[in-house]
């Protein structure tokens, strides 16, 4: 099950957003892509969940095109998007946000199952349930978000900077869940983020990109070490 | 004294009926955010079919849920083929946001004069068995009528129906959640084209239920249930536009005062009684009683 983006162009209106990029990513692997404000980073992950359309180019999950789908759909083959900023429903409760992840789902004693491995590793959202979700902080709505993207039993994890906005201690919570979720259940994630030290921390390798082309890509450490690269795309 | 709870009583019958209507707009406005103007027409138009069904029967209460069925039809027809692809053509355009509600009124006139032809321009009447004559106690009638009684059931069963529904199924949360998150919903998995069709198909049989009931207390033409779809507005209004409970409690609040002003001032006010009512409501609590200001609620 492996994610190959191939010579992809996504436009937006006359802007070029996703220029010409290609990269692969192996079953298993969590790669984050790196990149400042406007480099197209969540453009891509939603031409890849199916919510906007591409202009050119290919991409391919587990050797089938995802490209032309719709996101409902895709779902359905194990892609789950976590949106960008805390994707959660306020208007409905922490339960029935956990609910919407399985609700196209018919294996209720597995969303069961499911649902309890969640609410082990975010034990904050078990003692929330009946709550509103629009009464949890930035960071439970984080985990609520991610919760509810577990339930659909991801194969292909897309998540949308999970850490905007929160405090330096909850993004070590929320990066560390993360990484637990992907050794449990060999999920392979791909994790966009503009907090480029923490993403690295967890991720096997980075790919950066700038003004929606390829710059470069490697292992965490050697994407980490190279001080060219740290001071023109890292920001540190 | 007794006149005031007669007035209330009263009141609750034509409210439950409001109830149903401005239901029927608050799904449409929740799940599409469209004002949704051809609702008046959607249920003429159901109400002439269960008026058929009735004339071939001879039987209201089967004729009630031929009526319901066909609104639900109706109304699912109108969203998948005109407002659907309406939204797709006119998306990103200057006229995104009020191209839909033109085209209700559009579809409003259309089914006016498409039943005009085929059933005139006439006063049909569409009766219940039950009588419209007022219970008596002892020796005192009082204006509250079986047929008042079988609005109040019929209309607070489909709502029973109704909040079942959303509070306890899967479909209820796809309803809900592909109101307010569209695009979380997609994510999740939720067709949310289809959930939107359905949304249109309960409200188009709430609005439906509200004609088949409403006529047999007056006659059936082609622009018949105006003044209801108004009333239905200033409920809704009322009840702050998003919440499904505002909708039913507005309804019975517009119901109630309608009945009071009936009996304490006269008949001939009601129509601009709502408008003024909107307006006040407007003006006080534009968020109406159940909105919350900015967010929204189920």
């Amino acid at each position: 099950m492996t994610l190959i983006v191939d010579h992809l162009h996504v436009q937006h209106g006359a802007i070029t957003a996703i220029e010409d990029l290609s990269f692969t990513i192996e079953p298993g692997e969590l790669v984050t892509i790196i990149g400042s404000n406007g480099a197209g980073k969540t453009t891509l992950l939603r031409a890849l969940s199916g919510l906007i359309p591409t202009a050119s180019g290919s991409a391919s999950w587990n050797g089938q095109s995802i490209l032309g789908r719709r996101a409902e759909d895709l779902v359905r083959h194990g892609i789950v998007h976590v949106s960008e900023g805390k994707a959660v429903i306020p208007e409905l409760t922490v339960a029935e946000n956990l609910e919407l992840g399985g609700i196209w789902r018919k294996d209720k004693a597995d969303i069961a199952l499911a649902t309890s491995e969640v609410l082990e590793l975010f034990p904050r959202l078990g003692e929330r349930m009946k709550q509103g979700a629009d009464t949890l902080s930035g960071g439970e709505r984080q985990m609520l978000a991610i919760g509810r993207a577990m339930i659909a039993r991801p194969e292909l994890l897309l998540l949308d900077e999970p850490s905007l906005g929160l405090a330096p201690l909850i993004i070590e919570q929320i990066f560390s869940a993360i990484d637990a979720l992907r050794e449990r259940h060999g999920l392979t994630v791909v994790l966009v983020e503009q907090n480029a030290i923490s993403a690295l921390g967890i991720a096997d390798r980075g790919i950066i990109i700038n003004l929606g082309k390829f710059v470069t890509s490697g292992s965490s450490a050697s994407l980490l070490s190279d001080p060219t690269l740290r001071a023109a795309y890292l920001g540190f | 004294m007794a006149t005031f709870f007669n007035t209330i009583l009263v009141g609750i019958s034509s409210g439950s009926i409001y109830a149903l209507m401005s239901l029927s707009l608050v799904l449409v406005w929740r799940s599409t955010r469209v004002v949704n103007f051809a609702a008046a027409g959607q249920a003429v138009l159901s109400t002439y079919l269960g008026y058929e069904a009735m004339s071939r029967l001879h039987n209201y209460w089967l004729s009630l849920p031929i009526a319901v069925i066909a609104g639900a039809l109706i109304s699912a027809l109108v969203e998948s083929c005109v407002m659907r692809p309406l939204a797709k053509r006119s998306k990103g355009t200057a006229v995104e946001s009020i191209a839909p509600v033109i085209a209700t009124l559009g579809i409003l006139g259309l089914i006016r004069g498409v039943a005009g032809l085929i059933w005139g321009n006439t006063f049909l009447q569409y009766t219940s068995p039950l009588s419209s004559k007022g219970f008596t106690i002892g020796h005192t009638t009082i204006p509250f009528s079986p047929l008042n009684a079988a609005i109040v059931i019929g209309a607070a069963i489909v709502l029973a129906i109704f909040a079942a529904i959303f509070r306890f199924t899967r479909l209820g949360l796809a309803l809900r959640a592909a109101s307010f998150q569209p695009e979380i919903s997609r994510l999740s998995g939720i067709r949310v084209d289809q959930i939107r069709t359905i949304g249109w198909a309960f409200a188009g049989a709430a609005g439906a239920l509200a004609g088949a009931l409403v006529t047999p207390t007056a006659y059936l033409s082609p622009n018949s249930l105006d003044l209801l779809l108004v009333s239905g507005f200033v409920a809704a209004v009322i009840g702050g536009l998003e919440s499904l409970i505002g909708a039913v409690v507005g309804g019975l609040v517009l119901g109630v005062g309608f009945a009071f002003i009936l009996q304490y001032i006269g008949t001939q006010v009601t129509f601009s009684a709502a408008f003024i009512i909107l307006i006040i409501v407007l003006f006080i609590r534009p968020q109406g009683i159940f909105g919350r200001g900015g967010s929204r609620e189920a």
